[in-house]
């Protein structure tokens, strides 16, 4: 009796099993591998990621091209290719994603980039921005930005404004050398003169000698790339503290006033010249959807490269997903990414079928003070830009 | 010569960041001979509180500092009753272990509690501005920090070597057994001792702040500096933190100036000269 009821059991566990994999069969949700930090000193990059992605899917009723979405998220810490193509080869062998995405640094992108050319798996970058990553795979597309597309026309706009003379002072290391090869070509070709180039050690905190060189320099300008947080902040200080700002000298960025930590650098903020792509404030109906959206899936994300990265990477999986009908098929995903055009919350977009890299408005901004917060309010756009620095 | 002059003050004023950042550890793993891995979370905590109370609930920063240091100073008494007071007798590698981990559950809770971002402490008007020397500018918060610090110094040295609390403290490290017949009240001693460590930390984080932003990862980011500051300076001696500190703030500002490309290198190739040329730090033969 026992035992007739243990084979009644297992039977009846396994007619479920069975019934719940056939209904699984039905509705085949797309799988997307989203890798990024999600722990230690660079979460917040994931955090966002995740609000971003996720706020794009609910915006479309919860639903892509009538497919529902899966996201799987893997941690990646800090810079780590070793860690980042472990995890991207189990989310494509064990986990059979059909996409993947994320990706905050340089090293970690390029490690994935033999694993999804072998298995055709279209990957869209939402932060990574150097700009030979996606000449490293066929199946990369980037929704973010490289220091070229945003450094060539500040670099352009500053010889217009009759600077002769600038300096540049980045932070040691492979984005920081990128953004000054970037200026200092551009610069020169403009018939400007980088009097000198400074490069300040990653580790630096105390600005106050480099500010004093700076000034020391002669320059009518400074350009400067700093890593995001702390130093971003310490040099803006150094900057404002040493009378840099008071003896004229201007300043020219790019992603140092991102929006992610520009409310703590206080009025000292107030005046900094940037050149990007998206800022929390472009004036659009699409950017007030996005902000909108975003905030409702997480009330304390915030609107910047990062969350704008995502959700455009979101709609370009999206296209691709329509394309293919949700089938498997990352040449003709990718046929179909070459050719996009929309209308992204940062502006008009379109991705570059050569490069797949976006093509994208880039801004010159200066951060004002709107409604008791700081913004990064647009002053000119500089057009479309392409990325500069992909060798031709 | 111009040159010459910025690298003086500049680091001499970027010394005496370190000194401040590094004084509370000169007193709890110096004097006290506890390997304290977690003052840089204390550091943190009162760093944190002064950014709070400055900035969420607008209060002058003349009041927020020192409540804040009264705060960690609790938080580090509390610990250190209840928990970091059965490390003393154990061996150092426990120690490390402890209070490493405690460093990581402190930063945790400040990511859950407040959130990544960096923290800035609101400054009063009259820190905010520039001092004109002439020749240059100069902030004017680094003249309080020298200030501060120069005070903290005198103060610290002074308790240890000319107060009966001071002679207490040694007596109790030396030898605790001896002094605890002697009726000293050694729990008592070392647990001032600690949360005065503790709150000197939460100064260096207050004070430090404007170098050294605060953000959760703080508490581990800086450890490194804040060690071979007290590891130069000499185990319990708090001129030879300062000096050490001094040594090493112009040593890097002037790496700054001269060889930026270098990166850290001379702060680090100084470190190890001083402690093959000195042991046991700077000023003890």
């Amino acid at each position: 009796m026992s035992i007739s009821r243990r084979v009644l059991c297992s039977a009846a566990m396994a007619l479920s099993v069975l019934s719940a994999t056939g209904a699984h069969a039905q509705d085949q949700a797309i799988k997307v591998g989203i890798i990024g930090p999600f722990s230690g000193p660079f979460a917040h990059y994931g955090t966002l990621f995740k609000a971003g992605a996720e706020a794009y899917v609910a915006s479309q009723g919860g639903k892509l091209a009538g497919k529902s979405v899966e996201f799987i998220y893997r941690d990646t810490g800090g810079p780590n290719p070793a860690q980042t193509r472990v995890l991207a080869q189990e989310l494509i062998v064990k986990d059979k994603v059909d996409y993947l995405g994320g990706f905050v640094f340089t090293p970690n992108a390029l490690a994935v980039a033999p694993l999804i050319q072998q298995s055709q798996t279209p990957t869209v970058i939402f932060n990574a921005a150097t700009s030979s990553i996606t000449e490293k795979s066929e199946y990369f597309i980037r929704s973010s930005y490289t220091l070229w597309q945003v450094t060539v026309p500040l670099a352009q706009w500053a010889a217009k404004q009759g600077l002769k003379k600038v300096v540049t002072a980045v932070t040691d290391y492979g984005p920081g050398l990128d953004a000054e090869a970037a200026f200092k070509s551009e610069f020169a070709k403009q018939g400007g003169t980088v009097v000198e180039t400074i490069r300040m050690p990653i580790a630096t905190t105390d600005f106050g000698p480099f500010a004093q060189r700076i000034r020391a320099s002669g320059a009518q300008a400074v350009y400067t790339f700093l890593p995001g947080g702390p130093p971003n902040l310490g040099f803006v200080k150094a900057y404002n503290e040493n009378g840099l700002a008071k003896a004229g000298i201007q300043f020219l960025g790019t992603a140092e006033t991102d929006e992610f930590d520009l409310q703590k650098f206080g009025d000292s903020a107030l005046g900094l010249t940037t050149a990007f792509h998206y800022s929390g404030a472009h004036d659009s109906p699409q950017n007030k959807a996005f902000v909108a959206a975003l905030k409702k899936q997480d009330p304390s994300a915030v609107a910047n490269y990062a969350s704008v990265g995502a959700w455009d990477g979101m709609y370009v999986i999206h296209k691709m997903i329509e394309a293919t009908g949700g089938k498997k098929d990352g040449a003709k995903a990718l046929a179909a990414a070459r050719e996009l055009q929309w209308e992204s919350p940062r502006g008009p977009v379109r991705i570059d079928s050569r490069s797949r890299h976006i093509t994208q408005n880039v801004y010159l901004r200066k951060v004002e003070k709107s409604g008791g917060i700081l913004v990064n309010k647009e002053i000119q756009s500089f057009g479309p830009q392409v990325d500069f620095g992909l060798t031709p | 010569m111009n040159t010459l002059s910025n690298i003086l003050i500049d680091g001499l004023a970027y010394g005496m960041v370190l000194f401040v950042i590094a004084v509370g550890l000169s007193v709890t793993l110096g004097l006290m001979r506890f390997v304290n891995l977690s003052h840089g979370a204390f550091a943190m905590v009162g760093g944190y509180c002064a950014a709070l109370l400055t900035r969420e609930l607008q209060w002058s920063f003349w009041v927020a500092v020192p409540l804040a240091l009264l705060a960690t100073g609790l938080l580090g008494a509390v610990l250190e009753a209840l928990v970091l007071r059965h490390l003393y007798q154990r061996k150092e590698l426990d120690q490390v272990l402890f209070t490493i981990g405690l460093t990581f559950v402190l930063i945790a809770a400040t990511n859950a509690l407040v959130g990544p971002q960096v923290q800035m402490i609101q400054l009063p008007p009259s820190l905010t501005g520039s001092i004109d020397l002439g020749f240059r500018t100069m902030p004017a918060q680094r003249l309080l920090v020298i200030g501060v610090g120069l005070a903290v110094a005198l103060g610290a040295a002074l308790t240890v070597t000319r107060t009966r609390f001071g002679i207490w403290l040694r007596a109790a490290v030396d030898h605790a057994g001896t002094a605890s017949s002697l009726g000293i009240p050694i729990r008592v001693v070392q647990c001032v001792t600690f949360a005065a460590g503790a709150a000197m930390a939460g100064l260096g984080g207050v004070l430090g702040a404007e170098v050294m932003p605060l953000e959760p990862y703080y508490a581990l980011k800086y450890l490194v500096l804040v060690l071979v500051v007290v590891a130069v300076g000499g185990m319990g001696s708090i001129a030879g933190s300062l000096c050490a500190a001094i040594v090493l703030g112009l040593i890097e500002t002037a790496s700054k100036y001269l060889a930026s490309d270098w990166g850290s290198l001379f702060f680090f190739a100084a470190m190890a000269v001083f402690l093959a040329w000195r042991p046991n730090g700077i000023l003890k033969r």
